[in-house]
């Protein structure tokens, strides 16, 4: 399948794994990456040894190419940018702000760079830096979220700039994509569905929750804080909201949320931890390898596309 | 051009009405978040003619700091 995002990333399908804490590591982008779509090592809050690491182990596993997300809060953003340079990676996601401030030296490198954007004028602002193609996000995703959903978000998008854009936030299946497409998007990025694939490292208990989830089973925690955060409910979002609605203080919130993805993840830890998933968790039903899930999507989209 | 700043603000974020002042935080005191600052930066490069470089924009914190900007880049009015 051909599209100005196949070309752009040299890759078969255009689809594109979201750039997840903890959970895009290397089993799972080197799996997608494999299959024909683009894999992404989420670098989020990682140090850039671990990092390089990851991208060294993808490597082993894949002679395609594969992405880095670098959360630009990161306080270790500007040494994750250099490994990325420094290890021929191929693409890059931005999230959590503006990556200008990389865009010369990955440019220089030949690092395809695609923000996350939440904004028309976010989109408009990367590609006037520089940016290769925009990921335009919607509310529906898991994860750290914006306020538009992807229905108004992409096609907005798509109308202000020039470069690809890919779709994310809401899409697991073959009638996302098409719709995407309608919309006005050349690609979509998707997080909730790999994250419950085979190759994903996630805990079993976590990876059940998404298969059980049920259309209204995401909440979205720290709207006050001004950073929102979409996942499935549990004891730890019922006392997150109870707290928010108290008006707790960022600290005390934080302090609940300390290291909770992480005891997810890897721990299993339902209960207490952050299970950060998107809207379209309900339409998650088995686990599948990521080869299934792409081809699957593919097909399914190819018969409505063609239709 | 404070003036003009603070009307384009008020405009962009839906702020009429609300009082603004040099000293405004736009995240503490006008509840603007990084999207909203983007709106922002769209609508004065388009009013000033400038281009404001997106490694500039976290710079930008308070209504002063905007002014304070198009001054360097020699706008006076």
């Amino acid at each position: 399948m051909k599209t100005t995002v196949t070309e752009l990333l040299g890759i078969e399908y255009p689809i594109i794994q979201g750039g997840m804490a903890w959970v895009g590591e290397y089993h799972l982008a080197a799996a997608v990456s494999e299959a024909g779509g683009l894999g992404i090592i989420g670098a989020a809050s990682a140090p850039a040894d671990i990092v390089r690491e990851q991208i060294r182990r993808a490597r082993e596993l894949t002679s395609k190419p594969i992405g880095v997300n670098v959360m630009l809060l990161n306080p270790n953003a500007d040494e994750v940018a250099k490994v990325i340079v420094e290890e021929g990676v191929e693409v890059v996601t931005t999230g959590a702000g503006s990556p200008a401030r990389f865009m010369e030296m990955w440019k220089a490198a030949g690092v395809k760079v695609m923000p996350v954007v939440a904004s028309v004028a976010m989109a408009k602002l990367m590609e006037r830096a520089g940016a290769d193609a925009v990921v335009a996000e919607g509310m529906e995703s898991g994860g750290h979220i914006g306020s538009a959903t992807t229905m108004t978000l992409v096609p907005q998008v798509a109308d202000a700039v020039n470069i690809p854009v890919i779709a994310a936030g809401g899409i697991a299946d073959g009638r996302g994509f098409a719709a995407a497409f309608m919309l006005g998007a050349q690609g979509v990025q998707m997080g909730t569905r790999f994250v419950a694939a085979k190759e994903s490292i996630v805990h079993e208990n976590y990876k059940q929750k998404i298969i059980k989830a049920r259309d209204i089973d995401s909440e979205v925690t720290g709207m006050s804080t001004g950073h929102p955060v979409r996942q499935i409910r549990n004891k730890m979002t019922r006392e997150y909201l109870r707290l928010e609605k108290e008006g707790a203080s960022f600290e005390d919130l934080e302090y609940l949320t300390l290291g909770s993805l992480r005891k997810a993840v890897m721990e299993g830890d339902v209960v207490n931890g952050t299970l950060m998933a998107g809207q379209c968790a309900g339409m998650v039903t088995k686990e599948q390898t990521c080869r299934e899930i792409i081809e699957e999507i593919i097909r399914d989209a190819g018969a409505l596309l063609n239709r | 051009m404070l003036e003009k700043v603070i009307e384009i603000i008020q405009e962009q974020l839906n702020l009429e009405g609300v009082a603004i002042t040099e000293e405004s935080s736009f995240k503490d005191d006008l509840g603007a978040d990084s999207l909203d600052l983007f709106e922002l930066v769209m609508a004065v490069e388009e009013e000033y003619g400038v281009e404001i470089p997106a490694e500039e924009l976290e710079k930008l914190t308070t209504v002063g700091s905007v002014v304070e900007y198009l001054k360097t880049q020699g706008i006076e009015a």
